[in-house]
């Protein structure tokens, strides 16, 4: 949308009233504010999350049980055969918490919660969310449950001692009382539970602003892609996490009040758990990469100078992905025992799905093409997603085909998979609109040869890190194995070598956060990347006013895609 | 003691069909031993051309447009935002070319998810002998196997515990009518008191399961407790192991030697200890050790095919007859 469709009217007044500290931040109903806080929320639990996929590395590092042994006897005081059972045990426990706080505390709080929030109403001229308080519940309830889900670490889980331990899919039998007896596992459902509820609840504040807060003038499809990719995403949270709280609510009554939904002697099958997680889980993966695809869409176009190519193609990629979604979720299962046609509907409908991706990998360098590209730091973040999100996308290509699946599945060829297309891709994408808009959320500018330093270590680190899992999975190792044959020894070796590159990355980037904050650079204009950023929250100071668009924006009605 | 040295020995230096170890530092699957993971070979190979080429087109793009269209080779932008042709031509492009692979993958799939049909595989290969069409004859057994299909199969129960494996060879029944059945440990539990010299770490077990070579195996895999995964990596197999289910599936090794697998779906503590070890040896052998399995000699029995270069002799014998 080109800045001069627009009638620039920003109506904030001089005196930006703002409540005091605890009110401001503890009972916030401010967009803004709410958006600040879950990025703060997801950058702690990402410490979390990396810490745990750090153990893991350390652990990989060489065969044999290590660190994991090291932690049991210095930190528990464990020894003997006592102290390996509980290695293991914590070594699962640490899989497991890793992928969850990645993925409902990290990734989805950050691209959601953060991004959505801070500039879906400013991309679309509102004000603010449609129901402020709902926000501030949302974000709360997100506390709660990750609160939860760290108490459901240190409480006894299974035979091998506090935690669960059953990897982030939770399957039955082994996350049903056979399994995992402790209380854990139900403070684990209890967690999800309340995550589920706060993703639902910003869910319908997303629809509900989008469809009718936006500004004068700004049709559905005059929207910019993001609030297109956020209102998608919602829509799928929507329908998605209904089921995994079915599911999960099943699973709480088989553990603790004797039904046995999920339990074979009573009649009840595990395999019913799987189709019911992966109906949520498949369409959770697009929740997490479908707000990177739009925030690396205004990237491209920016620093291109030039609008997007193919919006409405871009747009309606989205919602096909979102739909198709849906139809896939079997994928994961191929080897559970299936029909053989049921497996070869799953492996047409999955590769439909690499149709629209490929339009919008293309319509991407089709903006670039003929542009005059500026290569600032948010850019190289999206080319670097749009790279790693190929490689990722094709391998997923590869593992959508069950024959071939069979060979590779729960192998590291799937770790490598899926952590590239989110690891590399959503991250990346994360990290791209974390230094696009870092400008326009704080009024400070970050540093750039840190930023730049943070991506180039963090490219080389992630791909050294998860490209020769590709080569253990494809030699036969399987997920989720603390310990290893020698002949897996060097791409592992080679792998934690890549996550300490990325750990020296992750370091800069805390760093230049502090150098930032200490040196405070303030922004000079509204809109530090020129003619290229057309969307609505460029027209506002940065950071914005506390209260934006007293008097709503007008969009041109003329004008168009 | 020898003879599990001998057995270690030659995991380690014999031909690489015979013992199917992961190798340090591969890129690639291990070799195929069966003709399921031939063809999944086969495919993944031209999988793998069709989406490096893709990257590689991706990537050139990508390079191309950050080159000629960098600020400073380009001060100008451009302001064009459709092209219906390219549009058009990168949606129906990529639809064709998942045409293609899918053309592909559904007879791979249907080839190792049917449980073949022995009796019409011996019919179809009597009646293209019958009517002297030898070529179409020598397609057909490439994926097909009459000789191995006369026999019948060798019928498999694997049923996955925590965390161990138990064999059952429905069809071999001792005088009281009970079927061979016997549980399969790993040898390394990740203990510094593990055993060093009894074969791969990790992989070797105390009693492994034992098939005839050029047979076709129908197995079926149960669980007692939670789900685990029965899978060999050279087979190309991969069936999970569910409690309340009864899973099928097939494959026929050819090469007598000794394959590993591990368990593949995440069950617990001693997930990374609960290891496949697939001894194929010669029909003779196999009845052999079915023999001394079932009054009870396990000791015996596992002696019996522990001893690679042994079965090879033999095997070399047997097929030359």
């Amino acid at each position: 949308m080109p800045m001069d469709e627009i009638a620039l009217d920003n109506g904030h007044d001089a005196h930006d009233h703002k409540p005091g500290f605890v009110t401001r931040w503890f009972f916030s109903t401010n967009h803004k504010d709410i958006g600040t806080l879950y990025l703060i929320f997801a950058i702690i639990a990402g410490i979390v999350g990396y810490g745990l996929s750090g153990l893991i590395r350390w652990e990989l590092a060489q065969p044999g049980i290590g660190p994991m042994l090291w932690i049991q006897t210095n930190f528990f005081g464990l020894e003997g055969d006592a102290a390996i059972t509980a290695a293991k045990h914590f070594y699962n426990v640490v899989i497991s918490y890793h992928g969850l706080v990645m993925i409902f505390f990290m990734v989805m709080p950050a691209l959601i919660g953060g991004f959505g929030n801070w500039f879906v109403p400013l991309m679309i001229g509102a004000p603010d969310m449609a129901f402020p308080r709902m926000n501030n519940i949302s974000f709360w309830l997100t506390v709660v449950a990750f609160l939860l889900a760290c108490f459901s670490m240190v409480v006894p889980g299974g035979p091998g001692g506090n935690g669960f331990g059953g990897g982030w899919t939770l399957y039955p039998p082994l996350s049903s009382t056979i399994g995992h007896p402790g209380p854990s596992m139900d403070l684990l459902i209890l967690s999800l539970h309340t995550a589920g509820i706060a993703s639902i609840l910003g869910a319908i504040n997303f629809i509900v602003t989008i469809l009718n807060m936006r500004a004068p003038g700004m049709t559905m499809h005059k929207m910019p892609l993001f609030a297109w990719s956020i209102l998608v995403t919602a829509v799928l949270l929507l329908l998605a996490l209904p089921v995994l709280a079915g599911a999960l609510t099943m699973l709480l009554t088989d553990r603790n009040f004797g039904s046995q939904f999920f339990i074979p002697n009573g009649g009840g099958d595990p395999v019913m758990f799987q189709h019911l997680f992966w109906f949520f889980g498949h369409p959770e993966v697009y929740i997490m990469i479908l707000p990177a695809f739009g925030i690396v869409s205004h990237i491209v176009s920016t620093f291109s100078k030039k609008p997007i190519f193919g919006y409405l193609g871009m747009a309606y990629a989205m919602v096909s992905i979102g739909v198709i979604g849906f139809v896939v979720w079997a994928h994961h299962m191929y080897t559970v025992g299936m029909n053989v046609d049921l497996k070869a509907y799953f492996v047409a409908a999955t590769m439909v799905i690499a149709v629209p991706t490929g339009i919008k990998i293309f319509s991407w360098i089709a903006t670039m093409w003929g542009g005059s590209i500026d290569f600032k730091l948010p850019m190289l973040w999206a080319i670097g997603f749009i790279f790693l999100f190929t490689v990722g996308g094709v391998t997923g290509v590869v593992l959508a085909n069950a024959g071939v699946d069979h060979a590779l599945h729960d192998t590291y060829y799937v770790v490598a998979h899926f952590h590239y297309v989110l690891s590399l891709g959503a991250v990346f994408g994360l990290f791209a609109g974390w230094y696009y808009w870092f400008e326009k959320m704080f009024g400070v500018k970050y540093n750039s040869i840190l930023g730049g330093l943070h991506f180039w270590l963090m490219f080389i680190g992630s791909n050294v890190l998860f490209f020769p899992q590709h080569f253990l999975g494809l030699q036969g190792m399987p997920r989720r194995y603390i310990d290893y044959n020698e002949g897996f020894s060097t791409w592992h070796y080679v792998s934690s070598i890549g996550y300490a590159i990325t750990l020296v990355a992750t370091i800069i980037f805390f760093i230049s956060i502090a150098e930032a904050a200490i040196r405070r650079r303030k922004a000079t204009s509204g809109n530090p990347w020129g003619e290229g950023a057309t969307t609505l929250e460029w027209t506002l100071p940065s950071p914005p006013p506390f209260h934006q668009y007293n008097e709503l924006p007008v969009v041109n009605t003329k004008g168009g895609h | 003691m020898r003879h599990l040295t001998a057995a270690l020995s030659a995991c380690l230096f014999a031909a690489p069909a015979w013992a199917a170890l992961p190798e340090d530092g591969a890129l690639n699957f291990q070799p195929a031993a069966t003709r399921i993971a031939e063809r999944v070979h086969e495919f993944h190979n031209v999988l793998l051309w069709i989406i490096t080429l893709i990257t590689a087109l991706v990537t050139v793009l990508l390079v191309w447009v950050m080159i000629r269209y960098s600020k400073r080779a380009n001060k100008t932008p451009r302001k064009f935002s459709h092209n219906t042709t390219v549009e058009v031509v990168w949606t129906v492009v990529p639809a064709l070319i998942l045409v293609g692979i899918a053309s592909l993958s559904f007879p791979n799939l249907y080839y190792q998810n049917v449980t073949p049909n022995l009796g019409e595989i011996a019919a179809t290969s009597k009646s293209l002998l019958a009517n002297g069409r030898t070529a179409e004859h020598l397609a057909y057994t490439k994926n097909h196997f009459p000789d191995a299909a006369e026999k019948g199969f060798v019928n498999v129960k694997i049923q996955g515990n925590q965390w161990n494996w138990t064999y059952t060879y429905m069809d071999i029944n001792d005088e009281t009518g009970a079927p061979l059945e016997f549980v399969s440990n790993g040898l390394h539990k990740g203990r510094p008191s593990d055993p060093v010299d009894v074969g791969p770490r990790n992989l070797a077990t105390d009693y492994p399961m034992v098939i005839p070579a050029g047979r076709y195996i129908r197995y079926y895999t149960a669980a007692s407790d939670v789900i685990h995964a029965f899978t060999v990596p050279a087979f190309a197999v991969k069936t999970d192991a569910v409690p309340g289910r009864l899973n099928e599936g097939w494959f026929l090794v050819d090469q007598p030697g000794v394959y590993y697998g591990q368990c593949s779906e995440i069950c617990g503590i001693d997930h990374a200890y609960m290891p496949i070890e697939v001894r194929v040896v010669s029909q003779a052998q196999f009845d052999r050790w079915a023999e001394l399995m079932k009054i009870g000699d396990f000791d015996a029995a596992v002696a019996s095919v522990r001893d690679l270069a042994a079965l090879e002799t033999e095997t070399q014998f047997a097929s030359s007859n």
